[in-house]
């Protein structure tokens, strides 16, 4: 009895993971194999960049900004024992277009619209809605999956980019207004030293980012099952998932995209 | 037309439907009836191929739904109108019951008549056309969702329990609306119901019981038929009647 339980439990956590990558698998085969054979729809996919993106400005900004502003309160004191304050500017320009910029909006957007996406589609799962569409003969990933992944990940750079610039004008702020750096000392380096290549990279990175948090969480609303409960779980489990994914893809992300010169 | 042939559904170790076998009658209503939890929604969806049964074969006019790869071509034929309605809540009503022409990309003015004429056969006015399915009762949101359904012409609907958390009047008014489309439009009607009103309009009843179809047969000869399991449902008896000659059918 023991021997069998025991097998029961070594055989299940074997089986549970390898049904949950093979499931993602599907979803995403079936993702791809509509987004190839169908037309995509403007319209939605402008919808869900306002919906993801447009609606989490505010947050974006927010977030940004002070990002920026403790960046350079923070560093402030290092850079000042050994004279190297004008480099203030650089580090806080650098940190938020490569990674602060893409990674905070990552999380946010995760927060805002991930956990929406999750509960929407989650709802409609359980209400049968989904299955309506599909005895409409109207494609669910069509329909619903395809327009929050390309409007995710064609609206996230474009945030992210909100994000930079505000981060870079938090740190601005503090840093003249209240660590006594100058304007000049503060903007000069900014321009030797990131260049269009750093912030191609943030950008790129902010795309993936936008991606991943789309397709988890329609993945997750799509597969939610029972009532309130399931919707619930699977919001959380959206959150969760796309944050940790997010944080994961950004060290490879940054290995390939900025490298380390030796 | 639609024929099951031991078709059975397994979740996790339970067999929801045990070898369900029923030839269903093309141009009538069938009911399938049944305590909750035999299984006949699931039955239900296994007609139209949303749930794939473990085996069996359900075969609509030839076709063996569960060896069909593009299941539009079921969707084509058969119409499904859900228990709770299933509209989208963010689309207004014009937009649930036009989607499917709509999503083709024709023209709003175009789909507008269509829809209206949808409407009408579901005794809804055009007031309901820009609200949202919330701003509706239940049972105007049942129509809406019969409209819906009735957009691409199919020949057979199925209703999963088309008047669950209705009022006598209102269930009446479904129940009349699915009797006079079968009979206007020549459907063929598979109903899932627990409302025992439905046997004044249906005409072959089916009793789901422990997964399998215990009983089946005209809707007059299954409301005075002696057989305890129908008695027991049809007069909502929790335990069976004691003896065999304890209760007198009398309608």
């Amino acid at each position: 009895m023991m021997i069998t339980r025991a097998a029961d439990w070594i055989g299940s956590l074997v089986i549970s993971p390898c049904t949950s990558i093979g499931r993602f698998m599907l979803f995403f085969y079936q993702t791809m194999c509509a987004l190839m054979r169908t037309k995509p729809k403007y319209g939605k996919i402008f919808e869900q960049m306002n919906v993801i993106g447009i609606q989490s400005l505010t947050i974006t900004v927010i977030t940004g900004t002070f990002a920026g502003a403790v960046l350079a309160y923070q560093s402030f004191d290092g850079f000042h024992r050994f004279g190297g304050e004008q480099l203030l500017g650089t580090l806080v320009a650098l940190t938020m277009i490569r990674e602060l910029g893409p990674v905070l909006t990552g999380l946010m957007v995760t927060g805002r619209a991930g956990s929406s996406i999750a509960a929407e589609i989650g709802t409609m799962r359980i209400s049968e809605q989904i299955d309506a569409l599909d005895t409409l003969r109207i494609n669910p990933f069509q329909y619903l999956i395809i327009p929050r992944i390309v409007g995710a990940t064609c609206i996230m750079p474009f945030l992210t980019l909100f994000a930079m610039i505000m981060g870079i004008c938090g740190g601005y702020v503090v840093s003249t207004m209240f660590l006594g750096l100058s304007p000049e000392e503060y903007t000069t380096h900014i321009s030797e030293h990131v260049d269009l290549l750093d912030i191609m990279g943030g950008l790129v990175k902010s795309a993936v980012f936008g991606c991943i948090i789309a397709w988890v969480s329609c993945y997750k609303g799509f597969n939610t099952v029972g009532g309130a409960r399931g919707v619930g779980i699977a919001t959380t489990q959206s959150v969760v998932s796309s944050s940790i994914l997010i944080i994961i893809a950004n060290y490879f992300l940054a290995m390939v995209l900025f490298g380390v010169s030796s | 037309m639609i024929e099951l042939i031991n078709v059975k559904k397994r979740f996790g170790n339970r067999w929801v439907t045990n070898g369900v076998s029923l030839k269903i009658p093309r141009n009538n209503m069938t009911v399938i009836i049944g305590r909750s939890g035999e299984g006949k929604s699931i039955l239900l969806k296994q007609i139209i191929g949303l749930i794939k049964p473990n085996c069996g074969q359900i075969l609509i006019d030839g076709t063996d739904v569960t060896k069909v790869r593009n299941r539009d071509t079921i969707f084509e034929k058969v119409g499904y109108v859900f228990q709770a309605a299933a509209l989208l809540d963010s689309l207004t009503i014009f937009e649930n019951i036009g989607l499917p022409l709509l999503e083709k990309n024709i023209k709003p003015h175009e789909i507008l008549p269509i829809v209206k004429e949808k409407l009408a056969l579901v005794n809804l006015t055009e007031e309901v056309l820009y609200k949202f399915p919330v701003e509706l009762s239940g049972g105007m949101q049942k129509r809406v969702g019969l409209a819906r359904t009735l957009m691409h012409n199919p020949q057979v609907m199925l209703y999963d329990e088309p008047t669950t958390g209705l009022d006598p009047v209102n269930a009446r008014i479904i129940h009349e609306l699915m009797s006079s489309m079968q009979k206007k439009l020549g459907l063929t009607s598979v109903v899932v119901s627990h409302d025992i009103d439905i046997f004044q309009y249906a005409n072959y009843v089916a009793l789901l019981q422990e997964g399998v179809v215990k009983h089946f047969g005209e809707a007059s000869q299954v409301w005075n038929s002696n057989n305890p399991d129908l008695y027991r449902f049809i007069r909502g008896l929790a335990q069976k009647p004691p003896t065999h000659t304890w209760y007198q059918p009398s309608v």
